[in-house]
């Protein structure tokens, strides 16, 4: 199907997300739509799939044919199907109950029937699902199998793909690939969404690039990674070269830890860090990383083995106990975790010092608050309410209430949906912690920044821990690899 | 700033209107002049001097429960509970009056202790809710609520069983206490002016807290975002423990009250519903400590004008609660519409 | 006690739970959709008025049935709109409602305290109802309670057996996601709720005429029913099925705890009147406390093999509700 998008404009208050974007993309393309967070790529998406509707006098044109397209339901009847971020499934449900929810059909759906078609359809495209198992057994790149099947079967002919890649492992991105190519030959088109340049260089038939709500240019291959990067970001862009370590004296120690949840088991790790040591955790979302990290923190108790901290034995203490030892945790969700919205500047600097007497000395917060947001360069006054900032002045904000002294620093996902300078400005601040002494331990699902910063990472697959593997030493490539399973040493219960 | 103040005056004033307007509606269903029934409540309550105690009298337990709650709002719990607090309090006083009923202690000593026996009672009723939220999972609605009913029950149990009068044991409660036991009464009035003091100080005391401590910081931090609060390092279940503790004292110190200075015994209904008032003039104020006094005031008057519509129109004297919960869903609903209106502006 | 008086008294534990299955199957409804209705015990008073006044006046009980369910629908509307509409705090609306409406129904029901009025008949069905015991227990009863029977049948099937059920589902699980899938999630929530109102409704009438026939006031002994309804909501895990479980073993005990009275005759009787209370509050404990930190902490202290057990049984005792109760929708 062709899809063409003509004068898109939308915007949301103010703010304009969208600025007469025009774009054709020819039946059997696999066009790709590169650009930085808040580019617009998502919101020219949602409007194509008919989850927003664009501002008067903007044009979608399929097959020639101008159309409305008020919902996503609406779309899917055109013939445009979404597969979302966060797969917009329903974990708790058996898959054949989450395949029939929406098909249209009598009051009482006939699950043997619908049953066969689910085989029938996975067959074909080569995945295997028990449609009787839950979908939360699945994992993230399974359930986007499952949603591109259920698409499939509703007759989509345009696949619309936000951010497909993130969070699934190497492998089944591979077959990920692999379905989306055969696409075009069948007459459909195929949008993908990525900020990823590499995803989008190896798949993508031509691409757009979005920056600030503007198509600033197409290409089509050879793709020119620089020239891509100078249209995303308007200018070159480099991280710098990298900062290896002094390391000091055995910050924390890990001897023989296992921990256990409902869905995972780690068992029997061993780590040491050193004083001015970055550590990066690598593996794709929900591989035991996100439960290391919190185990280290103090926030879950390893069923077995002991942690110490400068020496001293922390097994099983809480996390305030950790907290006042010297170990700070940045959770990934900033506004559910990490902040309070409702109270401004000055109350969240006040809350992170020790109280001083009874009553808050009002001119000592502003004080207070006035140098942090000098010297950690956010944008908003000591009154603003942490809601009403930016996503990097958020997490600078959060940077700016890491007590001191500290010995060490975890963070989750420390610069996921900042622009690039957000990030190496969070970096640099970082990397002062370590030059007073602080160690760092880090998840990022992006690789270049866990090789561009730390000094030593460890690897998660399904639940195992790569032993420390030297930054320097490895790549993004063999990296890839191991997140998704391949050239580990010990096989024996491997699943991909 | 200042328009949107004004613009959120302007919507509760069509809310107080739509309320009164809603309710009149209600009184010419049963055939009755809204005008009189308004007129005989205002009258009931601002009539006379003595009309005006009686309304101080409601005020005082109201208040101490609205500065209660405000606290436990503030640390984003529903501490519905806080009707049994009321309950567990007079008890508590009760007993200990009773403890003492023999003593040469002077009377001023065991009426404060009294009182500070009524404010531990409270606390413990309310840690119980606490407890079962902050360990056991269980919302605090539910424990709150379950605990209410078990606290009514036990008033009535020890009404009729160990507490009961000589003789005959009947709904008017227990053996009235002799007068040396009262908190001093204005002449000729039922109201206390000690009461009133405690009542005032409380929501002072519970004004300041909420704005310029550490503790009230907190608090608010601990409601606002229970999972930040934690990681940023503030044990947030006892800021739980503790919001229900004081809220409970408060809670209790209004039973207390309610037996010291009021009946002077221990009867069924002691906690007169203030506990669930409490939390409708916190929602109306929308948790804000500075406009607990007006609107307690009010909230005390409705229900004491009330009691002249069954003797002079054979009305219920439930019409202050349909009033009361009336405007405060308008006010409620009010705020939406502002709400809907600041988001498409 | 002989047999005969054992299976009359269960046969009016079965009767004595219709008015909580009717309430309790509406609000799970309503919650499975996403929108709590908390308003439900004042809502049970003023349809229990409402319906003995509506059937006093008109000398007709299937129209106080119908006003019940009327007033029970008017209310979730209410809180439907402040909820869905104006994004307000549910437990707020709900519980301002849930106070409202009591006060309101004593203030209307005064004209008709103590009247006597009509009263639901039982109907026994022919043949069936010769069913030794089955027939006594089943069979022999009132319509409303016949109509509770069906009630738990249908809403289990609609919810887990049809389409439009497995979009509700759907809808308190992720709206987006149900959203994609052609629902229109917040008109569903409006329909959703007010249903599940109106079958809140139903429980005034089905006490006010028929179990506790007539309007007492303050005395009607009804003020509680709604809190307790609200848990048994909760423990049913918004299954239909276990929670009219849950609405029979309330019915049970509450007939346990009147035959037991004059056995134990030390314990007083408010104590047993309130009895249900701290059991709700036992089961809500058992049902959330597998979540609460500490039991993690504690559970990750304990040998492999004893841990494993724990956590089946705490994961058995487990509800989880709808992953989308209380929060609000849009689409962008």
């Amino acid at each position: 199907m062709n899809v063409e998008l003509k004068n898109i404009h939308k915007h949301f208050g103010t703010v304009h997300a969208n600025k007469a974007i025009n774009l054709n993309i020819p039946t059997g393309t696999i066009q790709g739509i590169l650009g930085e967070n808040g580019a617009g790529k998502s919101t020219l998406m949602k409007i194509l799939s008919g989850f927003i509707q664009p501002d008067p006098g903007s044009e979608i044109i399929l097959d020639g044919k101008p159309v409305v397209i008020h919902s996503p339901a609406d779309a899917i009847k055109y013939g445009i199907g979404m597969l979302h971020q966060d797969p917009l499934d329903f974990p708790p449900m058996k898959l054949l109950d989450n395949f029939l929810l929406g098909l249209s059909g009598g009051l009482f759906p006939n699950r043997k029937e619908a049953a066969q078609d689910f085989n029938l359809l996975a067959r074909e495209y080569g995945f295997s699902f028990d449609p009787e198992s839950y979908v939360d057994s699945l994992t993230v790149g399974e359930r986007q199998q499952l949603e591109i099947m259920r698409l499939l079967f509703l007759g989509a002919r345009v696949f619309i793909l936000d951010e497909p890649t993130t969070g699934i492992s190497a492998g089944q991105k591979e077959k990920l690939f692999a379905t989306l190519k055969k696409f075009p030959d069948q007459a459909m088109t195929v949008i993908f969404v990525s900020h990823k340049l590499e995803d989008v260089e190896h798949l993508c038939d031509r691409v757009a690039v979005l920056r600030g709500g503007v198509l600033v240019g197409e290409t089509k291959p050879p793709y020119v990674t620089s020239k891509l990067v100078a249209m995303m970001f308007g200018k070159e862009i480099t991280l710098g070269a990298r900062q290896p370590a002094q390391a000091g004296d055995v910050v924390l120690s890990l001897k023989n830890i296992s921990l256990e949840d409902v869905r995972l088991k780690i068992k029997n790790v061993d780590l040491e860090v050193r004083a001015g040591e970055v550590i990066g955790l690598a593996g794709m979302e929900g591989s035991g990383q996100g439960m290391f990290i919190r185990a280290c923190a103090g926030l879950t108790r390893p069923v077995g083995g002991r942690i110490s901290l400068n020496g001293r034995d922390l097994t099983g203490k809480s996390y305030h106990t950790f907290k006042r030892a010297g170990v700070n945790f940045l959770p990934a969700a900033r506004l559910e975790e990490g902040l309070v919205p409702g109270l401004n500047l000055i109350d969240h600097f006040v809350l992170a010092e020790e109280p001083k007497g009874i009553f808050i000395d009002r001119a000592a917060g502003q004080k207070l608050a006035e140098d942090r947001i000098q010297s950690f360069n956010i944008r908003g006054t000591p009154l603003s309410t942490v809601e009403s900032l930016s996503g990097g002045n958020q997490q600078r904000a959060e940077l700016a209430l890491l007590q001191t002294p500290l010995s060490l620093v975890l963070l989750e996902h420390p610069t996921r949906g900042l622009d690039i300078e957000s990030v190496i400005y969070i970096w640099s601040k970082l990397k002062e912690r370590c030059k007073q002494g602080a160690s760092i331990i880090f998840i990022s699902s992006d690789l270049e920044e866990i090789l561009q910063y730390s000094d030593c990472l460890l690897v998660f697959f399904s639940s195992k821990v790569s032993q420390p593997i030297d930054a320097s030493a490895t790549s993004v490539e063999e990296l890839g690899q191991l997140i998704g399973g391949k050239g580990w040493a010990d096989t024996g219960d491997e699943h991909a | 700033m200042l328009k949107g103040r004004f613009g959120g005056f302007f919507f509760q004033l069509i809310a107080l209107l739509l309320a009164f307007g809603f309710v009149s509606l209600i009184l010419l269903s049963v055939d009755a002049s809204p005008a009189e029934a308004y007129k005989n409540m205002f009258n009931g309550s601002f009539g006379s001097m003595r009309k005006f105690a009686e309304v101080l009298v409601a005020f005082v337990p109201l208040l101490l429960v609205t500065a209660g709650l405000l606290v436990t709002f503030s640390s984003g719990l529903w501490n519905i509970g806080v009707e049994g607090q009321v309950v567990l309090g007079a008890i508590t006083t009760t007993w200990v009056f009773r403890y003492f009923i023999e003593s040469d202690l002077p009377p001023a000593l065991i009426i404060t202790l009294a009182i500070l026996g009524g404010m531990l009672g409270g606390a413990v009723w309310a840690s119980f809710t606490g407890v079962l939220k902050v360990f056991g999972g269980v919302n605090e609605i539910f424990g709150g609520l379950g605990l209410n009913f078990v606290a009514t029950a036990l008033t009535i149990y020890l009404i009729f069983g160990p507490w009961k009068r000589p003789g005959v044991a009947s709904m008017s409660g227990t053996v009235p206490f002799p007068d040396e036991f009262s908190l001093p009464l204005l002449a000729g009035l039922r109201i206390s002016p000690w009461a009133l003091a405690i009542a005032l100080a409380g929501i002072v005391v519970i004004y300041f807290i909420l704005q310029g401590t550490y503790f009230g910081l907190r608090l608010k931090a601990v409601g606002k975002n229970f999972r930040a609060a934690y990681l940023l390092g503030i044990p947030t279940w006892q800021y739980s423990m503790y919001s229900f503790l004081i809220c409970g004292a408060l809670a209790g110190a209004a039973g207390a009250v309610q037996v010291a200075a009021v009946y002077h015994r221990l009867i069924p209904s002691i906690s007169s519903g203030y506990g669930y008032l409490g939390l409708m003039v916190a929602m109306l104020i929308n948790y804000n400590a500075i406009w607990a006094v007006p609107v307690a005031l009010f909230f005390a008057a409705l229900n004491i004008g009330s009691i002249q519509l069954p003797i002079l129109m054979k009305l219920d004297s439930s019409l202050s609660g349909v009033l009361q919960g009336v405007l405060v869903l308008f006010v409620l609903l009010a705020d939406g519409v502002r709400q809907k209106f600041a988001r498409k502006a | 006690m002989t047999q005969e008086t054992i299976l009359i008294g269960l046969a009016g534990v079965l009767a004595a739970a219709a008015p909580v299955i009717f309430a309790v199957l509406g609000e799970t409804l309503s919650e499975r959709a996403g929108v709590i209705n908390l308003s439900m015990n004042g809502t049970i008073l003023l349809s229990a008025m409402g319906g003995f006044a509506a059937a006093y006046t008109t000398d007709n009980i299937v129209l106080g049935f119908l006003a019940g369910m009327l007033i029970g629908a008017l209310v979730a509307l209410v809180v439907a709109f402040a909820s869905i509409t104006l994004k307000q705090s549910q437990v707020a609306v709900g519980f301002v409602l849930a106070l409202t409406c009591r006060d309101l129904s004593y203030f209307l029901g005064n004209p008709y305290m103590g009247l006597p009025g009509p009263r639901l008949q039982a109907i026994p069905i022919p043949v069936l109802g010769d069913i030794p015991v089955i027939g006594q227990l089943f069979f022999r009863q009132d319509p409303i309670t016949y109509i509770s029977f069906v009630a738990i049948f249908l809403a289990w099937v609609w919810i887990f057996r049809t389409r439009p059920g497995l979009m509700l589902q759907g809808i308190g699980e992720k709206p987006a996601a149900a959203f994609i899938r052609g629902a229109n999630v917040n008109l569903m929530r409006y329909v959703y709720t007010v249903i599940g109102g109106a079958l809140i409704g139903l429980a005034g009438p089905a006490y006010s005429l028929a179990i506790r026939a007539g309007w007492m006031g303050t005395i009607s002994g009804l003020d509680g029913i709604g809190w307790i309804a609200l848990s048994i909501t909760i423990f049913g895990g918004w299954n239909p099925s276990r929670a009219a479980f849950g609405a029979y073993l309330f019915a049970f005990l509450q007939w346990l705890g009147l035959v037991l009275q004059p056995v134990l005759t030390q314990v007083p009787s408010q104590v047993l009147q309130v009895a249900p209370f701290p059991l709700m509050i036992l089961t809500l404990l058992l049902v959330n406390i597998g979540d609460a930190e500490w039991v993690e902490r504690a559970l990750a202290a304990m040998p492999e093999n004893t841990r494993k057990i724990m956590v089946k049984l705490l994961r058995a005792m487990r509800a989880s509700p709808p992953a989308a109760l209380g929060v609000p929708f849009e689409r962008d």
